[in-house]
């Protein structure tokens, strides 16, 4: 099967460099990323996980190196094609308050002149899988719940059947109930296809529980990448093992 | 050729139409203040009955922009007194005050002064008639004699070089005086709470409160002899007409001419009537037309200043706060100079406008869109600053466009604020162009100008009430665009 310009999603970094202001976020990083099974990037704040996703998105240039997706190199050019088939669910929803939730699902769709009868049908199938009451669909964002403005920000990502998701912690500031809730609908739905995911996260264990993969971000290297059950079981860094360890604590005292 | 191009010919083609059609026309100005009104109605009365065309556009707001005017051409000529053009128009010269010597610097402008009507409307100092018939009091200098006399002086009167101290020193009168409102002047030396002030010489109020000037004898007053200060192509036809009008109208007939208005309530076309039919012999009535403006031109002027005005402000403002607020130092230069014309005095600001676009709708609407630019930019700005990062990555994140982006994001979720600021903008522009009227752009600033002028409440009420209704439509009107436009939770007001 061709990798290169395929459905594959894959997402490269190559010898990646980044600074903002003065400050080094990244340097010399390189990572293969295959979405299938989920890879979640776990890390601190100011691991430079965000700006890894902002650079696989074209919201930021790699300083050097280069970015790659589906296996196409990221330029101003095709950056606006790639990003069609992109899903993209950020933590607290970032719904688009002056938009009903069902506007919110289907801007993107006609914007790009689909059948709005259509992405009706597609809003609805998904925020019945997601367990979102269909009546929220006609509410603005405002009037739902933190979980339901999730559930709809996950079902705004997958609308189009995006080739990869990249979700940046959109299950962190909920609830435990509502989050597992949230995870196994999430589950069924992105197993149920060919398409990936990459999670970032700060939270092994949820990473544990969504991801086939992992890799784990510190002060802008890669220090660990693989499977998730071996690393957990086998960490091949003491920062990585300060990670399971206190990941352990938690499951142990909650 | 498009259709914009065919409609900027047949536009152009009718203001040359115009012009042609105003060639034989004579357009008269005046001043703000009722003698100034009543002079030009009675050039425009006395010049009709020659068989001429007159366009009146009275009711400058001031010196300079009467000047203004007639330098751009918009009028033929307009009442003025050699003093004031000595010291308004003139400037900084150190000139004589005599007919000739103003005509030969006027003549470097290409104006003239002439027709001199024969009155001489300067400062003057007023006392009661009973006391001047008791004392004897004929002149200024009759009154060192006195002692303890309550001077009181308007606050300008008092400040000026050629004003109170001067007087003082000149007449060797005592230097105790007070400030008084000018307004209240004439009432409080009437009751007896004062015994001197300050007065204009002609003013009509003089014989209703039943006052006596006393002489300048040292002619320490400069003089303000009246007379029509032209542009040198005037007609000969209507100078001639002009200069036929020199000396019949001395000091005592303006006074009464100007009580007949201000005393009498006679309008400025009926009072005007009065004295050119005494002039001609005739018993002609006055022309209608001068009397009450039709409401509703004035109405649509008005709406049609605003709109225009707030139509390009939030154009512009739109343009601008899109084009600056992703940088702090620019937006915030651009607030900085929007703040700064909006501290320009509104009457100061039309008058600036003057010589770079004459008078009329053009320039009052200019000043205006600048007036409403800093509460569109300032909440535009603020509004878009708000939008938060999150959604403009989401937009960025779905393959958005910018113009998709501006569409669908930016503008929607800026538009609450940007509105109220629009309204806030159109709201003060109905009230401010009101005084678009000083500089001759019409609308409901023209009553409310001329009945300022006239004290009389109905003409100021006249074009008050209706300004103050389209301001509270205009706020209701935005009510309902709000409405319709924002969702409930994102709406500014309540």
């Amino acid at each position: 099967m061709n990798v290169f310009a395929s459905g594959a999603p894959t997402l490269v970094l190559d010898d990646v460099s980044k600074s903002l202001g003065n400050v080094q976020v990244l340097s010399h990083l390189s990572v293969d990323i295959d979405g299938r099974g989920g890879t979640a990037l776990v890390g601190e704040s100011g691991s430079g996980k965000s700006t890894l996703l902002a650079l696989a998105l074209g919201l930021l240039r790699p300083d050097t190196g280069s970015v790659t997706l589906f296996g196409e190199r990221l330029d101003d050019n095709n950056v606006r094609a790639v990003r069609q088939r992109i899903g993209y669910a950020v933590q607290e929803a970032g719904l688009f308050p002056h938009l009903s939730v069902r506007d919110n699902l289907t801007l993107q769709g006609r914007l790009q002149g689909l059948d709005r009868a259509a992405l009706n049908v597609r809003a609805d199938e998904l925020a019945e899988r997601m367990r979102l009451d269909s009546a929220m669909l006609g509410r603005y964002p405002v009037e739902l719940s933190g979980g339901q403005q999730q559930r709809a920000g996950i079902c705004r990502a997958m609308m189009l059947e995006p080739t990869l998701l990249l979700l940046d912690e959109p299950f962190s500031g909920l609830d435990v109930v509502t989050r597992i809730d949230i995870y196994k609908h999430f589950i069924e739905l992105a197993s149920s296809r060919e398409a990936g995911f990459v999670l970032v996260t700060h939270d092994l264990s949820e990473a544990h529980r969504l991801c086939e993969h992992v890799a784990i971000l510190r002060h802008g290297e890669i220090i660990a990448h693989g499977r998730t059950a071996e690393i957990i079981a086998n960490p091949p860094h003491a920062y990585a093992r300060e990670l399971v360890e206190a990941q352990r604590l938690h499951v142990s005292h909650g | 050729m498009s259709v914009t191009a065919r409609s900027i010919v047949v536009v152009a083609a009718t203001f040359v139409a115009l012009a042609a059609a105003r060639a034989d026309e004579v357009t008269i100005g005046s001043k703000n203040f009722p003698e100034s009104y009543l002079l030009a109605e009675i050039a425009a009365q006395w010049l009709e009955r020659d068989g001429h065309v007159v366009e009146r556009r009275f009711g400058f707001g001031g010196t300079k922009v009467a000047y203004e005017a007639l330098l751009g051409a918009e009028i033929d000529f307009y009442p003025e007194y050699s003093g004031t053009i000595l010291s308004a128009i003139l400037d900084g010269a150190e000139l004589a005050n005599d007919i000739d010597t103003i005509n030969a610097e006027l003549a470097k402008q290409a104006l003239v002064f002439t027709g001199q009507l024969g009155f001489n409307n300067t400062y003057a100092v007023a006392v009661r008639r009973d006391d001047a018939e008791r004392e004897g009091w004929r002149r200024v200098s009759d009154l060192a004699a006195t002692d303890d006399l309550r001077f009181a002086f308007s606050h300008e009167f008092l400040q000026r070089n050629d004003g109170w101290p001067g007087l003082a020193a000149a007449y060797r009168l005592p230097r105790k005086a007070t400030g008084i409102e000018h307004g209240l002047a004439y009432r409080a030396l009437a009751n007896g709470d004062i015994d001197v002030t300050d007065a204009y010489s002609t003013d009509g109020d003089i014989a209703r409160f039943d006052l006596v000037l006393l002489e300048d004898t040292l002619n320490y007053f400069p003089r303000y002899d009246a007379g029509w200060l032209a542009g040198q192509s005037l007609a000969p036809a209507v100078r001639a007409r002009l200069d036929a009008l020199t000396g019949q109208l001395d000091d005592a007939g303006m006074r009464d001419l100007n009580a007949r208005v201000v005393v009498d309530g006679l309008s400025f076309a009926e009072a005007a009537t009065e004295f050119v039919n005494r002039l001609d012999g005739s018993s002609a009535a006055a022309p209608s037309r001068t009397g009450e403006p039709a409401l509703w031109p004035l109405v649509l002027r008005h709406v049609q200043l605003t709109l225009a005005a707030i139509a390009a402000a939030t154009l512009a403002g739109f343009a601008l706060a899109l084009a600056t607020y992703r940088s702090a130092r620019a937006s915030g230069a651009l607030l900085y100079i929007a703040g700064l014309i909006q501290t320009i005095p509104s009457i100061a600001l039309l008058a600036l406008m003057i010589p770079l676009l004459g008078i009329g709708f053009v320039p009052a609407l200019v000043a205006l869109f600048l007036y409403a630019l800093l509460p569109v930019l300032r909440a535009t700005l603020t509004a878009l600053a708000a939008v938060e990062p999150v959604h403009r990555q989401v937009a960025a994140a779905m393959g958005m466009s910018g113009q998709q982006e501006f569409m669908h994001v930016l503008l929607p979720l800026a538009l609450p604020h940007a509105l109220a600021g629009i309204r806030t903008a159109a709201v003060i522009s109905i009230g401010t162009a009101t005084l678009a009227a000083f500089i001759g752009a019409g609308g409901l600033g023209e009553p409310i100008v001329t009945g300022l002028a006239l004290n009389d409440t109905r003409m100021i009420l006249s074009g008050a009430i209706p300004a103050a209704l389209l301001a509270v439509g205009t706020d209701l009107a935005f009510d309902v665009l709000e409405r319709r436009l924002v969702p409930p939770h994102m709406r500014v007001s309540r």
